[in-house]
This record gives C-alpha cells, structure tokens and sequence, in this order.
C-alpha cells in the first residue's frame, strides 16, 4: 500500500530542480564542468565531495548567489536568467541553510523569523509571528524566541537558521555544510533537524561530510570532485560498491579517520 | 599520580587592598614610587594652573550690571556676556519677533526630548514629524511672509540661532546623502559608481572654505542674470554636499566591515536589494561607524563658523562683532570663553547620546 502510495506521488511530482550542461569560471577557473542532475520533487539528495571539488558552488547556482555563465537551470519550471523577476520567484520558493548561520545579529530570533515573510511575502505581522512560533516548536526552540543570536549556542542557531529559512515557506531546501561550523557536541541536534525537516517530504539538496545522514536520508548521493560530478548513485550502493575510483580514495579518507 | 577534586572550592572575596577606591588609588595612581612622585608632581601643576583659572572665572567675576564700568575686580568681566546674550542668541534678528525664534526651539527641544526618551509611544510619527513637518513650520517661522508674521531676511539671521540652523539642516540632510553616496560606491552599476566616486573625491579634495566661497561669491557671476540664491541657502548646500562626502566614506567603512555571508542570507530570503539594505545591512553598518559619524556631525558643528567669512553671523561671529563695539573693547578672552562653553555642550551632547545609543543597540555580537 504505501509502496504504491509512493510511487505513485513519484510518478506524479514533477522536476523540482534541472540542471543541463552548466559551466561556470571564477575568471580562468573552471569551477563548474558540465554539471547535469534532475532532482524530482520530493527528492533527497546529498552532495560530498573533497574541498574544492564545487560541490557549493553548484547548490549556491540554484538561487542564484552564484552566477553560471553556460548552461540551464530551471527551478520549479522557473528558468534562471538575469532577469531579477525570476530570481526574486526562484529565491521565494527556495530556503537555503548556510555552513556560518549568518543569522542577522541584530534581530532577535522571531525577527530573523518573521522578516522575509513580512516584507516579501507582504504577511501581516502577527500571522507572521505566529508561523515563526510555529516553526521554532518544530526546531525545538521556541522559548529563545527573544533571544539575539549572539547570546545562543552554534547548534541553536543553525536550527534558528533552518526555523527562518522555513517560515518562507519554501519547496526546496539548499543546505551548504549545515553543520561543519558546529562543535561536535552540537552536531547531531542539528542533524536531528534536518532529519525531521525530511520526513516532511520536503526537497532536499545538502552538501554535506555527515555520511551517516547521506546512510539514513539521502535517495541519492553525488560525488564531485575537480568540478565534476564523478558519481551518482543511492547511499546502498554509493556507500558500498563504490564505482569510481576517485570515489573510493575519497570515502577510505574520510570512513577511516 | 591522578587527582581527584572531592569538594567544588568556595567563592572567595578578593583581598581588599584590591577593592574600592582604595584599591583604584593604589592601581591607577600609586602602584609604585616612581608613578607616586609623578602623580604628586601632577597634582602640583593641575593646582597651580585651576586655582587662578577659577579665581578669574568665578571667584573675582563680575556678573551684575549693564556697563564695563560694573566691571571692577580684576576678574572675568561676564557683563560682557549678559549684555549682549540676546544678541548672540538671536544675532540682529528683530526684538519684537524673538518669540518666533524661541517657539522653533521649543518645539525642537520637545522633539528631541520625545525621540530620545525611551518608551515614548509613536516614534515612527514623531520622527516623520520632525524630518517632514517641523523644517517647513521652522521656515515660515524664521523668515515669515505668511501667516500674518513680518518677513525677517535672513541676512538679520545670527547667533546661536543661525548656528543651530546651519548645523541641523547640515546633520539632517548630509546624512541620508551619505548613505546612498556610499551605497552607489559599492554599487555594481559602473555609472552610478563612477559618479559617486567622482562625487566624494571632488568635494573632499576642497576646504570647506573654498566651497564657502564659490558659493558665495563665484556662482552668482556663473547663474544666468536675474537669477539669485539667498546667501544662506547657498551656504547650506555647500556645507551639506561637502558634508555628505565625509559622510559617505564613514558610512563605507561599516558597509565594508558587514560579512558576505549577510548579504547572501537576505539574498538567500528573496529580499530585494533595497530591503535587504533597510532591514539588514544599514543597520548594522551604521551601529558600527557611530562614532565615526558622530565625529563628522561634531566637525559639521564646528565648521559652521566658517559661515562667517562670507558674512553670515553665526555664534563666534556675532560675538566677534561684538568685539568691536566702542563700549566693550578689549573683552575678547570672555567672548570666547563663552563661544567655547556653548560649543562644548552642544558637542558633549551629542557625544554622550551617541554612546547611549550605542548601549542600547548592543545584542552582544
């Protein structure tokens, strides 16, 4: 039964994210090569990679912090070009996670909550605040709603962060190393997070090094390196028939530490 | 050997030599013979220099009376200052219409005092208030033609009045100018770039007095015949254009020291980029250079007297004048004693509100 559920809301999702033959240089640098990857609606994907690899820069290309110079990407049937209106549509309807929080230090946190609904999303203020409680229930941190992120831990604040970024209501989620800033103690609360945040169904595209969430979430992995993607597969397989043999050196270094 | 702590330790007090003033005396003033002996030393010449300095200020001052005759002890001669305080407050402005003057400043103090205090409801109109409706109500007030009020030229503007005027509309106007001067530097639009570059370096690269003077003198032969700004209005754009400049490069320094990654979060939200400056960037960047931007209102303050070589009469420039009247010669040092005790306040005052508000935007990060 639920099988059948499944595939059958598989079937009718739609493409979330599309990404066809995107290039991109930081002047001669060729970061991006050809990068090419679907991602359904509903999908859960993970992007790893050694440092350098790009495997940021394509999730920043999704909403457009990044700027590719060649190739499409179209999100949620939205082409991105330099047209600002798309962007402005693309960036509504995609919440993005960043690896330092940056959490305005000057808003308390329903404040950071509730800005982009009030002023983008033209919300009354109080619907918005009470959204903003909603989701800060979910992050399990509604009695710091007054707080300022300064006087909250590391781990507090991604959750915040995650908080903020869902009170726009967003389909997909870009997640940039979401928990390589934090101490190792505050780890696994945000992982528990965003754990949660996908058995929501939410899209979900998250470069991370936290194998054991690729293991428990992903529907598929990617691997990059040299601005390439090297290798695609699901966390079974990914994780232990490894196809490529960039692949191989890359996950004996970082399963053997 | 492993050791094993069995009981937390208690609190201690510190000793008390370290404590109280007792404590900061021997810290900060005696800490050893040699900082002893120059503390006394100090001492010494901080008496010898204050006890006259009083002596000539308060204690053998004259206050009282009406001409330089009452002046007879051998100290500051204040008559100097009380018989001609209208005049330095209101400069030659008619006597009989000083109310007008007195009703602009009573209005002022009473916005101020509604903005500064805290837990005043209405913020948001009082200040729409005081940028939009109060300049307009000052105007008709100070130079009249309507209403039934007689129109006062502003060439009978003076004082500290003028000064006032000068340094409000200047802090008022520079301001915001400084704020898009800065942001259009930054901008990724090459023109506008270039234009505030060009902008900011001209009016940098010229004194204050320059300006003054091309204002006054140089650009009534360049405007068309018939054509002519009031002296006082040509001042005060000059001081606020070249005002605004200074402004500008203040305001950079705070924009530059906001991280990428709060450009790209309000990015990130969808914000646009005038929204994400408003509520994002600005105020954090602001919050940073306020001493910075305090310093320039305090020169903007003090560079008003400059008004004075294209014969405006602002505060130091009445009291000069008044230097010169046949009755008072020879009171030069009061005059200025008492130019640099109003400055001072007025320059303290905004000092000390701008660490206040420094305090209060804190959120500790």
């Amino acid at each position: 039964m639920e099988q059948a559920l499944n595939s059958e809301s598989k079937a009718a999702s739609a493409l979330a994210i599309k990404l066809h033959e995107v290039n991109k240089w930081y002047g001669d640098f060729h970061v991006l090569k050809n990068i090419n990857l679907d991602v359904q609606s509903g999908e859960r994907i993970v992007i790893c990679g050694p440092s350098g690899s790009g495997k940021s820069t394509v999730i920043r290309c999704i909403n457009r912090l990044e700027e590719h110079q060649r190739g499409d990407i179209i999100v949620d049937g939205i082409e991105l070009s330099n047209d600002i209106k798309n962007i402005d549509r693309v960036r509504r309807e995609v919440g993005m996670v960043f690896q330092h929080f940056n959490l305005f230090p000057h808003l308390t946190v329903l404040e950071n909550c509730c800005l982009a609904p009030m002023w983008v999303r033209k919300i009354p203020r109080k619907e918005a605040e009470a959204t903003a409680m909603e989701y800060l229930e979910r992050v399990k941190i509604p009695q710091q709603a007054h707080k300022y992120p300064g006087q909250l831990s590391g781990g507090q604040q991604q959750r915040v962060a995650i908080a903020r970024s869902l009170c726009m209501k967003p389909r997909i989620m870009l997640l940039d190393e979401p928990t390589s800033a934090l101490d190792p103690e505050m780890i696994k609360e945000v992982l528990d997070t965003m754990v949660e945040l996908a058995e929501t169904g939410m899209t979900m595209l998250c470069v991370t090094h936290e194998m054991g969430f690729a293991k428990t979430v992903a529907d598929s992995v990617v691997f990059m390196d040299g601005g390439e993607i090297i290798e695609t597969n699901t966390p079974e397989a990914f994780f232990n028939h490894p196809q490529h043999e960039r692949t191989k050196l890359f996950l004996s270094q970082i399963l053997a530490h | 050997m492993a050791i094993i702590t069995q009981n937390a330790s208690p609190d201690l007090p510190p000793p008390s030599s370290d404590i109280g003033l007792k404590g900061w005396l021997k810290q900060n003033l005696f800490s050893n013979a040699l900082n002893s002996a120059i503390t006394i030393m100090l001492l010494i010449a901080l008496l010898a220099m204050l006890i006259p300095l009083v002596r000539w200020a308060f204690i053998d001052a004259d206050w009282l009376g009406t001409t330089r005759e009452d002046c007879t002890s051998g100290g500051a001669c204040w008559v100097f200052v009380s018989v001609h305080f209208n005049q330095f407050m209101y400069g030659l402005y008619p006597a009989t219409e000083y109310w007008r003057i007195n009703l602009a400043g009573f209005i002022l103090v009473l916005t101020l005092l509604a903005l500064m205090i805290r837990g005043v409801p209405g913020k948001k109109y009082i200040t729409l208030f005081a940028l939009l409706i109060f300049p307009i109500i000052v105007f008709y007030l100070f130079a009249g033609g309507r209403f039934g009020l007689e129109p006062v030229e502003t060439s009978l503007w003076g004082g500290l009045s003028l000064t006032l005027v000068l340094a409000i509309v200047g802090i008022v106007a520079s301001l915001p100018l400084g704020i898009l001067l800065a942001l259009g530097r930054r901008s990724d639009m090459p023109i506008v770039r270039a234009v505030c570059v060009a902008f900011i370096e001209i009016w940098r690269g010229v004194p204050l007095i320059t300006v003054l003077f091309m204002a006054s003198v140089m650009l009534p032969l360049f405007l068309p015949e018939g054509m002519n700004f009031d002296k006082l209005i040509r001042a005060l754009v000059g001081i606020v254009l070249f005002q605004s400049a200074y402004m500008a490069e203040v305001i950079r320094g705070g924009l530059q020291a906001i991280p990428k990654g709060q450009y790209e979060a309000a990015q990130a939200l969808g914000l646009s980029y005038w929204q994400s400056m408003y509520k994002v960037i600005l105020p954090q960047a602001l919050k940073l250079v306020i001493p910075g931007i305090v310093n320039t209102f305090i020169s903007l303050f003090k560079d008003t007297t400059l008004v004075m070589i294209i014969g405006l009469f602002d505060l130091l420039g009445i009291i000069q004048a008044a230097f010169s009247n046949p009755d008072w010669l020879g009171y030069s040092i009061e005059g200025y004693a008492f130019a640099a005790l109003v400055f001072w306040i007025f320059c303290f005052g905004m000092s000390r509100y701008s660490q206040s508000v420094e305090r209060k935007l804190n959120t500790g990060y």
